[in-house]
């Protein structure tokens, strides 16, 4: 049990921190970056609540996919080339305001309550159930779901294309 | 002990953050990364609940949330490019045309 609540500590060190250098540092790449590491904390820690097939799909969508369409987006740009990349924060005052607040509110919500049970944690499912839940029980929202995807893909291509539509 | 709270509070942290960053920034691609973080704490919130709660359901819209959020991640780079090529700046503030 101390191994996993220092693996725990260790993974929530990486997200919380690469998550504050994501939001805080005036470099763009180093903002990219950085989200990579966040992905790859959460990950993690999806390990550790024996979630193993949502973090593989973490890895997968995230890691492979989304971080890289975000660099495509920051190379195409032209922010590395231009002075854009060094972006500057504004605003310091309000926001912290208003997110300190937000964060009381989530702090006071999370520990004032006792909902939720601190029993085990759930043993790994079976990657079988889970596939059985998609196909059997969820089925409609699946396919929905992959129509959805290919509609965005497709407005996503016609949107970023040259030429006037 | 790791216990749900400390899972809740994490999440609770990552979404804060990305909060800051969509208030605080002023370059679109950062926004669009505060987004990315506040989806994700979400999704965390969804695995720790179910795993606690011994359910697998919270897992599976995990996976709905993050086939979401990677048609939101095309369709909103898309969106930026072309404003780009158009306006040729990713500052929010310039960014204005439909305010009037």
């Amino acid at each position: 049990m101390t191994y996993y609540s220092l693996v725990f500590w260790l993974f929530a060190l990486i997200t919380v921190g690469s998550a504050f250098i994501v939001v805080m540092s005036k470099n763009l790449i180093y903002s990219v970056f950085s989200l990579l590491l966040t992905f790859f904390g959460v990950a993690g820690l999806y390990v550790l609540l024996s979630a193993d097939f949502i973090a593989i799909v973490q890895l997968i969508v995230y890691v492979g996919g989304i971080l890289i369409v975000l660099i495509f987006g920051v190379m195409l740009t032209g922010s590395v080339l231009t002075e854009g990349l060094k972006t500057n924060v504004t605003n310091m005052l309000l926001g912290s305001v208003a997110t300190g607040a937000l964060a009381g509110l989530l702090i006071l919500l999370f520990t004032n309550n006792n909902l939720y049970p601190n029993t085990q944690v759930l043993t790994p499912v079976p990657l079988k159930d889970i596939s059985r839940l998609f196909i059997v029980d969820y089925l409609v929202l699946f396919e929905l779901l992959g129509v959805l995807l290919l509609a965005a893909l497709i407005g996503a291509a016609s949107i970023g294309r040259k030429e006037k539509v | 002990m790791v216990t749900l709270e400390h899972y809740l509070i994490l999440s609770g942290f990552m979404f804060v953050t990305g909060v800051v960053g969509v208030l605080t920034r002023r370059n679109a691609i950062v926004v669009f990364m505060s987004i990315e973080l506040m989806l994700n704490s979400a999704n965390l919130t969804f695995v720790a609940y179910s795993s606690f709660l011994g359910n697998v359901i919270g897992q599976l819209f995990v996976f709905f949330v993050m086939a979401v959020a990677a048609a939101e991640a095309a369709v909103g780079l898309a969106i930026l490019i072309a404003i780009y090529r158009n306006k040729a700046t990713l500052n929010i503030d310039e960014i204005n045309i439909l305010k009037w």
